[in-house]
């Protein structure tokens, strides 16, 4: 390629001819550009942008500049223009905090054992269980919620399996904080699996046997040599968890009965029988801000040990 | 017996599938000895170093360590440490806590583990790089902190999986003298598994050569070397000519036989010869070519002359045997012999020696 870019460049006679193919390169990325450009920069503008607009008298929005969406957040204005904290919305942002925060510790106490479980199995069966892993994910969300809601409701297998053990009959285990977790955690627990089983694959088996040459127990050696050397996987998966968990919408409704609002059903009432565009857009970007704050300082955490090691 | 036994493999057997790693193994390693198992791959050596560690455990038959029964205590609850084939140094501590983990598992106090610490990581010349990473050191480097690591808990036996086998050649000589003195001044049990029988032969007090899950001798380097007791030992250590032989008479380690070119010599033998085919093997050293001929005498064509400086070795034709001899080149004027000619070949009767078939 160099050489006929060389005789090219002789005949013309001109330098410019050397940075041409360069050019035409960069052109190849235009879909990229464009997907990302109208699939995902331009969402987030329109939504920071309609954040800072005015509540439309009839739902929607009219373009201005006008922080009450914002204000809302922490502040009710009441009825002669004062403004007053109300501590509702606050709740219900630490309260989505909290449950994803628990989705993502559940989902890494669970596949922590069964990463190391599957890493030890032979190539075959690894690739046939990472398989089983990822299943769930041929199904629609909505399906595999109402799956749950069946399990744990009144007269399901699992109520009926505790009254062998004394609990009453006719007991439902739906719509509470409880079966919400347990539908988030199954939900996103694939995701929690797959890099942390990436991970301990990569490590080096001889480093666990001479954890335990070196008198380490089983617990040393999982704290001192398997985490420290799993915690890439371990923080993606947690990301990759905790991120969507925070923006949870239908099981918190199904699962939870809707009793508890989460952020992403406040986010969703706000542009359905809320009719308030701005607030909806508001808390939209807040969550955005936040989750852009800790992967920053995941990110920069990476960096420095990158840079130590 | 005065010495005590620091390691006694008793009757051990081991299959994976199909394959019988080991079978019926038995033997004693002494307190304080450098014991070398030796054998190709597949041999089982590391089968058995492994038991001796706690990561296999036999099928059948048992272990002993120090007089203890030890299948069924754990890696971490045995004095034992071992030496990796690829170090498996922690890539995440430094060196300094990389020594350090065994003696704090181990529960000894912060000062205590501080000095010991220091005093093994200048044992093997690392102080200086105590706070880096093992991924800033060099293949001989991290040798020298995984021997540092090991020995540091004082354990009673030092197990060494082939841990020369990444070094390059001059490392590997300076880390044989090392880990000779190593074993030397820690008066600790050393058990060292190796494939490369010329690190065995210099480093070892005693040897154990291991060939299709069998012992199949057990003896100083010497030994092994002068008096193999089958063709498998005498041919995986060093290199050797045979000869199918008859032998005629057999009785107290000697053995009457009629070579291939018609004399009738009594040379020595392991007691499993008997009357009938053996064979009969000889170094290519102890062969004398041209002039400096004695004992017995045959002639041979010269096929094939490799000049190596301190030696030339020769590839012979002697009525259809080949046959390899090497000459120590102590004068200049050494080297006459021309390929293609015609040389005579001899050795003295107690240079060679008479094997099984």
């Amino acid at each position: 390629m160099s050489d006929t870019a060389h005789t090219a460049h002789a005949s013309a006679g001109a330098s410019p001819a050397r940075r041409r193919p360069l050019n035409l390169a960069y052109l190849g990325l235009l879909p990229s550009w464009l997907i990302m450009g109208f699939a995902l920069l331009l969402p987030i503008l329109i939504v920071a942008a309609v954040s800072v607009s005015t509540r439309g008298a009839y739902g929607g929005f009219e373009w201005g500049f006008d922080l009450t969406g914002y204000s809302q957040i922490l502040f009710n204005e009441g009825w002669e223009g004062e403004m007053e904290f109300t501590p509702q919305y606050l709740i219900i942002i630490l309260r989505t905090i909290v449950l994803a925060a628990l989705t993502t510790l559940l989902c890494l106490v669970l596949a922590v054992p069964v990463s190391y479980f599957i890493a030890q199995q032979s190539s075959s069966r690894k690739a046939l269980l990472v398989y089983l892993v990822t299943l769930p994910f041929w199904m629609s969300l909505i399906l595999r919620v109402y799956a749950w809601m069946i399990i744990l409701g009144k007269d399901g297998p699992l109520p009926r399996f505790l009254e062998v053990f004394g609990a009453p009959s006719g007991l439902s285990l739906m719509y509470n904080d409880g079966a919400t977790l347990a539908a988030m955690v199954y939900t996103y627990i694939p995701l929690m699996v797959l890099p942390v089983f990436a991970s301990i694959e990569k490590l080096d088996g001889t480093l666990i046997e001479a954890a335990h040459d070196l008198y380490g127990n089983r617990w040393v050696t999982l704290r001192r040599v398997i985490l420290p050397l799993t915690a890439p996987g371990i923080i993606s998966g947690a990301i990759l968890v905790f991120v969507p968990a925070l923006g949870a919408v239908l099981e918190p409704i199904l699962m939870g009965g809707g009793k508890q609002m989460m952020m992403g059903s406040l986010i969703q009432l706000q542009f359905g029988g809320g009719r308030n565009w701005p607030f909806g857009s508001a808390i939209a970007v807040m969550l955005l801000v936040f989750v852009m704050i800790v992967l920053i300082i995941l990110a920069l955490r990476a960096a420095r040990k990158e840079a130590a090691a | 017996m005065s010495q005590q036994n620091a390691v006694e493999v008793i009757d051990v057997s081991k299959n994976f599938g199909v394959f019988q790693a080991l079978r019926s193994v038995s033997f004693d390693i002494q307190e304080n000895e450098f014991f070398t198992m030796l054998g190709p791959s597949g041999c089982g050596k590391t089968t058995l170093l492994r038991m001796m560690a706690g990561f296999e455990t036999p099928d059948t038959g048992s272990l002993r360590l120090q007089d203890r029964d030890i299948v069924d205590i754990p890696p971490h609850k045995r004095r034992v440490n071992t030496v990796f084939q690829s170090y498996a140094l922690f890539p995440h501590m430094s060196l300094e806590q990389n020594v350090a983990f065994g003696l704090e598992n181990l529960g000894w106090d912060k000062a205590r583990i501080k000095a010991r610490v220091g005093e093994m990581l200048e044992r093997v010349h690392m102080d200086q790089f105590a706070k880096r990473k093992p991924a800033q050191l060099s293949g001989g480097q991290r040798q020298r902190v995984a021997l540092a690591r090991a020995l540091a808990p004082e354990p009673q036996v030092l197990l060494l999986d082939e841990p020369l086998s990444a070094l390059d050649l001059k490392l590997r000589q300076a880390m044989r003298d090392e880990l000779r003195s190593l074993q030397r001044d820690t008066g600790i049990t050393f058990v060292f598994v190796t494939h490369d029988q010329e690190e065995a032969l210099d480093m070892s007090d005693r040897i154990a050569v291991l060939g299709s899950g069998e012992v199949q001798q057990i003896g100083t380097p010497s030994q092994i070397y002068e008096e193999p007791v089958n063709r498998f030992v005498a041919d995986f250590v060093g290199e050797t000519n045979f000869f199918d032989v008859d032998v005629l008479e057999a009785n107290d380690n000697k053995a009457k036989v009629r070579t291939p070119f018609g004399q009738v010599i009594e040379i020595p033998a392991p007691v499993d010869v008997s009357r009938g085919k053996a064979t009969l093997s000889i170094r290519p050293e102890k062969l004398n070519l041209g002039d400096q001929v004695q004992g017995i005498d045959f002639t041979a064509e010269v096929r094939h002359k490799h000049y190596l400086g301190g030696y030339t070795h020769y590839v012979l034709d002697a009525g259809g045997t080949e046959i390899r001899a090497s000459r120590r080149n102590a004068s200049r004027e050494g080297d006459t012999i021309s390929v293609g000619s015609q040389v005579h070949v001899g050795f003295v009767q107690n240079s060679a020696r008479v094997l099984a078939s």
